[in-house]
């Protein structure tokens, strides 16, 4: 999916935001960098609190105005502008329009005094210059689209008369209807039964291919973005910790957190399914306490002594390898490694 | 939805009747023609007011027979003091309490919704600072200091005739009841209106406002936090259309609940501003009545006030259906 001849849509500089909260400022996403390309999708994967949410909200510029600072050196490169640092009028006509975003809770996220035809409506309203009877029809074949039955009823309805999992269709419906560059879709699936996540992912990546949209998709779970990305993005308490093709990750991850998260997917057709799956010990650093060394740290059985003192940089440790934030990488044999990188 | 209200209407009945039944019993507690008369009145004069008001007769007949006159719309029974039919009364009051109510009522009502969104939507900054500190000053100062100061200042010293402001002290020209007035010379109504009513509007305003604004506030900053604020902001809603159109029509179910609470005092008026500002409106007669002992004007009044508020809380009821799709009525 991946072509060198095409132009990124959107290029993440050094992205870093930060937060003033009561206990003084702390940075949520540290020194972030990836390229999107036209159509293809990618996966930002981790646990709760590694900073996925923030990355996304600050490319849509969507976090809270008084507490959140996205570094000045931060570059978040679309259309010939730095989102970074463009002005609330030109973000505006970006949202909904160039990047849309849709989000984990279906059941909020729509406007529950509004009609389903009204919320699609006005984002045609603010983008495009359709006249009413036009937005109706568009809103009315967005809906077919995502695969909502008996969209010329539906349009009259309300949130509340719709399920979980056809919510989410909407939302999917109205983040499309300006057919944007960009789909952020955050955390999706989270919210909904597993049957209906398969088909709301179904859903999207077959939207992607009909309007050449890009996807980021942003997830805790790697076994939802195992069948629909071309790349990965790992992130670990507000870094990235390793950057893959999905293929190359899944059969060679490097960095011990990206191997722990693969090891806890459940396996369809697993035999010992009646075992629980393995989980990762321990948490996710609180950003008032990250360590001076690598942030995986204290959770990671192949720590040494360099893992305390140093954080690691994200940068290939092979020629041809993909870049990941480790010392000690797991492709490599760990024993030889510490001998070899302790003189 | 008709059939709704019908239905409610018909299960009130005898909730009203059980009200109108109570307020008549213990308005009988102490004999009420000796409480108008006194002690020494004569017993021609006690007999005559007692069967002016059909006192005289067994109480379960008074009580039909009021049933009846209100059934009826009949309120020709006279007051004992005014000598006039309460009906009359009634009609001359309303018109003079809604000169004051019904501004007040819609003016604090749009200003501090007004300011609730904006100070919930610059929650924490300088401005929604400034403006809860005007609100907590304004709600610790009484209600007395603000009409004794207004009528002062702003009847007395820059009102009244001659003065900068267009206000006087007190008063009021029945003029302003009439609606062939307002039609005829709507200039010189709205002058005389400003005249008599300005001031106990703007002291009623700003003694509500201190409450209303910290309450709409509140209702705010909860809708604020919701999702579906984000997504408006991710499809590129401006600030004025998620304020104005997103929050605001979440929020119609507290401030309808807010402004029917209000209702009833719309038409029962304020008893202390129509009292300092003589105002001839529904509060004043009432406590005048109270004061005289002016039985038939209390009953006859207080069923209408029962009525009210059985009538607004039905009200609020099929407002709540009208702006909020997810409220069914059944
Ligand atoms: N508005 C905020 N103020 C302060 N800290 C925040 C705010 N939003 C997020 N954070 C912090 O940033 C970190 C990353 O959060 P988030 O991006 O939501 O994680 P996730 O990867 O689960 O989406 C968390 O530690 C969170 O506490
Ligand atoms: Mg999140």
């Amino acid at each position: 999916m991946i072509a060198g001849d095409r132009k990124p849509v959107l290029e993440v500089r050094g992205l870093t935001t930060r937060f003033r909260t009561d206990r003084g400022i702390v940075t949520a996403v540290d020194d972030v960098n990836f390229d999107v390309y036209p159509g293809e999708t990618i996966g930002i994967v981790g646990e709760s609190g590694c900073g996925k949410t923030v990355t996304s909200k600050t490319i849509m510029r969507l976090l809270p105005e008084q507490n959140s600072i996205i570094d000045p050196s931060s570059q978040i490169l679309f259309g010939g502008t730095n989102l970074a640092t463009a002005s609330e009028s030109q973000m505006r006509r970006v949202r909904g329009d160039k990047i849309a975003m849709i989000f984990q809770e279906p059941m909020t996220s729509l406007n529950p005094v509004f009609t389903v035809g009204w919320q699609l409506d006005e984002a045609l309203r603010y983008h495009t210059k359709l006249s009413k009877k036009q937005r109706l029809e568009r809103s009315i074949e967005m809906l077919r689209l995502v695969e909502i039955p008996n969209p010329e009823q539906r349009v009259k309805e309300y949130p509340h008369q719709l399920s979980g999992g056809m919510r989410q269709r909407v939302m999917i419906a109205i983040a499309l209807c300006c057919e944007p560059d960009i789909l952020i879709a955050d955390e999706p699936t989270t919210a909904l039964d597993v049957t209906i996540q398969a088909q709301i992912l179904a859903l999207m990546d077959d939207l992607r291919k009909k309007l050449n949209t890009a996807i980021l998709l942003i997830t805790h779970d790697l076994g939802v973005v195992a069948t629909v990305c071309d790349r990965i993005i790992v992130m670990y308490a507000g870094r990235v910790i390793e950057q893959a093709p999905v293929r190359d990750l899944f059969k060679r991850p490097q960095h011990p957190y990206t191997k722990a998260l693969l090891e806890s997917i459940p396996k369809a057709g697993n035999k010992e399914h009646g075992k629980r799956l393995p989980t990762i010990k321990g948490i996710v650093p609180s950003l008032f306490e990250l360590p001076a060394g690598c942030r995986f740290q204290d959770r990671c059985e192949f720590k040494q002594q360099r893992c305390i003192d140093e954080e690691p940089r994200l940068e290939p440790k092979a020629q041809g390898d993909h870049p990941v934030r480790c010392h000690f990488p797991l492709n490599q044999d760990v024993d030889l490694t510490v001998s070899q990188s302790s003189p | 939805m008709w059939s709704y209200v019908v239905r409610r209407l018909l299960y009130n009945i005898p909730v009203y009747l059980g009200i109108i039944l109570l307020v008549m019993a213990s308005l009988r507690v102490n004999d009420p023609v000796t409480a108008f008369l006194g002690k020494n009145a004569t017993e021609e004069s006690y007999l005559a007011i007692q069967q002016n008001f059909g006192l005289d007769r067994p109480f379960i007949v008074q009580y039909f027979d009021r049933v009846w006159n209100i059934v009826t719309f009949d309120f020709s029974a006279t007051s004992w003091e005014q000598k006039r039919p309460i009906g009359e009364l009634v009609a001359d009051a309303v018109p003079a309490t809604a000169m004051i109510t019904v501004p007040a009522l819609v003016i604090t009502a749009g200003i501090s919704i007004l300011i609730g969104l904006v100070c919930s939507f610059f929650r924490g900054r300088w401005i929604d600072k400034t403006l809860m500190l005007l609100a907590v000053l304004g709600m610790s100062i009484s209600f007395l200091v603000y009409i004794i100061v207004g009528q002062y200042f702003f009847g007395y010293q820059f009102g009244g005739d001659g003065g900068i402001l267009p206000f006087d002290i007190e008063g009021y020209d029945v003029r302003l009841s009439k609606l062939s007035f307002w039609l005829g010379s709507p200039f010189e109504a709205i002058g005389t209106w400003m005249r008599f009513c300005g001031l106990p509007v703007l002291i009623s305003v700003i003694v509500a406002m201190g409450y209303d604004t910290r309450f709409y506030r509140a209702v705010m900053v909860e809708e604020t936090g919701r999702d579906y604020i984000t997504t408006a902001r991710a499809k590129g809603a401006t600030s004025t259309k998620i304020m104005f159109v997103h929050m605001l029509k979440n929020a119609m179910i507290p401030i309808i609940t807010r402004v029917m609470i209000s209702l009833p005092f719309l038409i029962v008026g304020s008893i202390l501003l129509e009292v300092f500002f003589s105002i001839p409106g529904m509060g004043r007669t009432l406590i005048g009545a109270i004061n005289a002992k002016d039985f038939p004007v209390v009953e006859y009044m207080s069923a209408l006030f029962a009525a009210v508020v059985i009538l607004t809380v039905i009200l609020t009821d099929v407002l709540y259906a009208v702006v909020d799709p997810r409220v069914r009525l059944s």
